[in-house]
């Protein structure tokens, strides 16, 4: 960790603020979605419970509902309920049904039946038995299913920091993004607290003797209520339009940061995934997002990119990444690799990227179109000289550059290749790459700059103007301090950019940043 | 006070019950015996409307239950259960309650019923009205799922092998407290039992039932010497001479029993005991009494091991034929 990195705590209580938001919102997130989840659960399961014949549907539909990916879940959501905290909370309340369905209808079931007739026998009326007699000698079940539900929200609900909901995911995946092992640990150990301390509480609740039981029946729908009322969502202040940024563009200085600093721009914003930005944005539930200039969504959602024209946002030209060690071992590696620079551009990196994201094409595929292309496909010489080991952050277009690294490679020298595609955000890539535990992976310059070297504000600002300055600083700092080699730029520049809808962009006339400022300051 | 009439129950298939009328008097105890699977357990519960009949119809008190509102019904029956049915989280007080709550009994009313409930049964009101169920042995659960079921005085008691659960001597022992209890001698009772001793013992009645089919319905004493067919007479062969012991009494032979002078220093022998006690009482060799005389108010007649049993071969043949 970099000696100006703060600690831990001192960076908790500057931002103490923002955490104890996250925090609560996080705390509501779980608890709204699971009041729901036992509204609508419990009564379920007993109704399960009474006609046996739907019980294997329900519990098989829940069930199935929990295997879908969070982030695909949270995706789903979108067209039918936007985002923020609506689609999270419906999303939560699915992940927590079959725990809670199916503990209740296991718990009712399993109540020893004679007791059930006993009670018939005397005159109990089906109300009477339900909530005399099942419900209590049940609860111990149900309340089982509701704290394995509690613990399984927690960890779901930082997800929904990626759809605009906020909460503790915030500063977990914007840690992550950018680098920032205090931003994660601050998001990530509350989260863990939060649902240590909710286990053990329900666990307490779970012991209680029979007597107090009964009253115990009111009294958690009661906490569920009041902490969910900790839920409020942040009232929605400001301009009309609203941004949706990715947690790591909040974070940076030429991000949001120099956004406000440099353009003066005042928009109200909301934090949400890079996976689901675009859609989002094509939805109209977002006017203004921070998208990547290359990106295939790009062309595929119809959406302009904003003219910089302040130049905030420094330039991100791609090349590969590699171990000085490499190089110096198999010098043909460099050369090869290198048979690719110059030959894509923003607009030939966008269509490929809409290929991939958009038309559905296998990264390998458009690779293999775009080598035969350009004459550059060589069958594979399948040699075993040696390994080299390519990793990949976790998307289209680095995936896309890594298969032609690996086409070229194969074709051009008779070394054998490994991949490691999808190792996450920049952290993990370069990480590995220290450790040795891969040799080379596709990098932004910017990236390089901002994230891993992390120089001077003075020096950043010297520099950021120009492509070939910021190159050269981070092609000579890797090496000096990383033993680290930059190879030639590919040619395209995948910068940050902010984006609109063209439609609202030219009804607006908005083409520049500055433009975009002005409107909104108008518009109040 | 219940009357069946040609009540059928049918699952599908199986014919659980078919065909059965009987009656209930008043304060009597009928006992519905058969073996595993006969449907005792049916036609029993069928008068609580936990079961419905297939066809037919069944009065309790001249009602046709089918016109009442069946929780009503319920709560006018007692039911006692073989595996007790006692609420786990509810403890013996508020169990034995739980009728006289659903019928809005006065707070007071319940404690006092309750505590007078467990005195009778001989169960220490302040030890054991905060307890819970699982804290009670097997005999004292059956104790309190007789109490529950009494608790709001139900001139009609059903009961499922009430001592179904519980080992030979507890099950005795139970039976005999339960027998002497005041309550229940002025109670209507359905019985349902596979237990022909038990049936012997509590029994005015007994119908033994075979495939969902009544059989022969009659006093034990009928049953056993009068059998309609072979099922019946089978179905007691194994324990029939203890049972004939059991159920005839010194005042039902005591035409054939030889007159003794009264004698000062003879054992007196009560003549409602049954020949099984009085044998037990002549075998069980107290060397210091060699003379027993039992006395009514029609005379005194001597009491020795030849004289009973001649009397009861006597008896029985009578009985067959009569
Ligand atoms: N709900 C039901 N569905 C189908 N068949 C049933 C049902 N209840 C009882 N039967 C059948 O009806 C018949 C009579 O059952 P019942 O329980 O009345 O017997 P029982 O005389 O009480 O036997 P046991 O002494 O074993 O308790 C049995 O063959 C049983 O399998
Ligand atoms: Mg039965």
């Amino acid at each position: 960790m970099d000696e100006r990195q703060q600690s831990l705590w001192s960076f908790m209580w500057q931002q103490h603020d923002k955490l104890l938001d996250q925090t609560l919102a996080h705390i509501g997130l779980t608890f709204t979605s699971l009041l729901l989840s036992v509204i609508i659960g419990i009564p379920l399961g007993i109704w399960i419970a009474r006609k046996r014949q739907w019980s294997s549907w329900v519990l098989g539909i829940a069930g199935v509902l929990q295997t879908i990916p969070s982030i695909a879940l949270l995706g789903f959501m979108i067209p039918l309920l936007g985002i923020g905290a609506k689609p999270a909370i419906v999303a939560l309340m699915l992940y927590a049904f079959l725990p809670i369905i199916r503990n209740t209808f296991t718990g009712i079931i399993q109540v020893n039946s004679s007791v059930v007739d006993a009670a018939k026998g005397m005159g109990m009326s089906p109300s009477q038995i339900l909530f005399k007699v099942e419900l209590p000698l049940a609860l111990p079940v149900i309340l089982a299913g509701i704290r394995t539900a509690t613990v399984i929200n927690v960890g779901v609900a930082t997800l929904a920091a990626y759809i605009a909901a906020g909460g503790l995911g915030e500063f977990i995946f914007g840690g992550i993004a950018l680098n920032n092992s205090n931003m994660i640990l601050a998001g990530a150990i509350p989260a863990a607290l939060l649902a240590i301390v909710f286990d053990f509480a329900l666990s307490k609740v779970q012991n209680i003797q029979f007597k107090k039981r009964r009253s115990g029946i009111v009294a958690i729908p009661l906490i569920l209520i009041l902490f969910s009322s900790f839920y409020l969502l942040p009232s929605a202040l400001g301009s009309s339009m609203l941004a949706g940024f990715t947690p790591e563009f909040m974070g940076r200085s030429d991000g949001y940061l120099g956004l406000k600093d440099k353009y003066g721009l005042k928009i109200r914003t909301v934090v949400i995934s890079d996976a689901v930005m675009y859609k989002a944005a094509f939805e109209k539930q977002l006017d203004v997002i921070s998208g990547y200039s290359t990106d295939g969504r790009l062309k595929a959602f119809n959406l302009v990119v904003l003219k910089d024209d302040k130049t905030i946002f420094p330039p991100y030209y791609a090349a590969p990444v590699v171990r000085h060690e490499v190089l110096m071992k198999y010098p043909e590696v460099a050369a090869t690799l290198n048979r690719l620079s110059g030959l894509i551009n923003d607009s030939i990196m966008t269509e490929l990227n809409y290929r991939v994201d958009y038309l559905k094409q296998t990264p390998e595929v458009v690779a293999t179109n775009f080598l035969a292309s350009k004459n550059l496909l060589q069958p594979s010489r399948n040699g075993n000289k040696a390994t080299i080991r390519m990793g990949s952050k976790i998307f289209g277009e680095q995936y896309i550059l890594l298969h032609m690294y690996s086409l070229l490679l194969k074709g051009y020298t008779d070394f054998n290749v490994e991949t490691k595609t999808g190792l996450g955000g920049t952290k993990i890539c370069f990480d590995a790459l220290l450790n040795n535990q891969i040799d080379l992976y596709p990098e932004y310059t910017g990236t390089g700059l901002l994230v891993i070297l992390n120089p001077k504000k003075e020096e950043v600002d010297k520099i950021i103007g120009s492509k070939e300055q910021v190159y050269d600083f981070v092609k000579n700092e890797f090496k000096k301090r990383y033993q680290l080699d930059w190879l030639q730029p590919i040619g395209f520049n995948n910068a940050y950019a902010l984006m609109m809808r063209k439609t609202q962009a030219e009804e607006k006339h908005i083409t520049t940043i500055s433009d975009l400022a002005r409107v909104i300051d108008e518009g109040k | 006070m219940i009357e069946l009439k040609n009540v059928s129950k049918f699952y599908k298939t199986v014919k659980a019950v078919n065909d059965v009328s009987f009656n209930v008097e008043e304060g009597q105890t009928v006992i519905l015996l058969g073996t595993s699977g006969c449907g005792k357990t049916t036609t029993l519960r069928m008068v609580n409307r936990l079961v419905e009949p297939t066809e037919g119809t069944i009065f309790v008190n001249g009602k046709n239950i089918q016109a009442q509102q069946e929780q009503e019904l319920r709560r006018g029956i007692g039911y006692v259960l073989q595996h007790t049915g006692l609420f786990p989280h509810y403890t013996i007080a508020e169990n034995i309650a739980i009728v006289p709550r659903l019928m809005q009994w006065n707070e007071q009313k319940i404690t006092e019923r309750t505590r007078e409930l467990l005195e009778k049964l001989q169960l220490d009101p302040d030890k054991y009205f905060h307890l819970y169920p699982d804290q009670l042995s097997g005999g004292q659960q059956q104790r309190i799922g007789l109490a529950r079921a009494l608790a709001a005085n139900p001139p009609v008691l059903l009961m499922d092998e009430p001592f179904g659960a519980l080992d030979p001597v507890t099950r005795a022992g139970i039976r005999k407290e339960f027998m002497n209890l005041d309550e229940l001698k002025r109670k209507t009772i359905l019985m349902v039992t596979h237990d022909v001793q038990e049936a012997f013992e509590m029994a005015d009645i007994i119908c033994l039932m075979d495939k969902g089919n009544l059989v022969q319905m009659g006093k034990p004493t009928e049953l056993l010497f009068n059998p309609a067919n072979d099922f019946v007479k089978n179905f007691f062969s194994d324990q029939r001479f203890l049972l004939g012991l059991q159920s005839i009494t010194l005042n039902d032979v005591w035409h054939n029993l030889k007159e003794a002078p009264a004698n000062e220093k003879a054992y007196a022998v009560d003549p409602a005991s049954n020949l099984l006690e009085v044998l037990e009482m002549l075998s069980s060799n107290n060397s210091s009494i060699t003379n027993y005389v039992a006395q009514n108010g029609k005379g005194s007649k001597s009491v020795t091991l030849p004289v009973i049993l001649s009397a009861f071969s006597a008896y029985k043949t009578m009985e067959g034929h009569g």
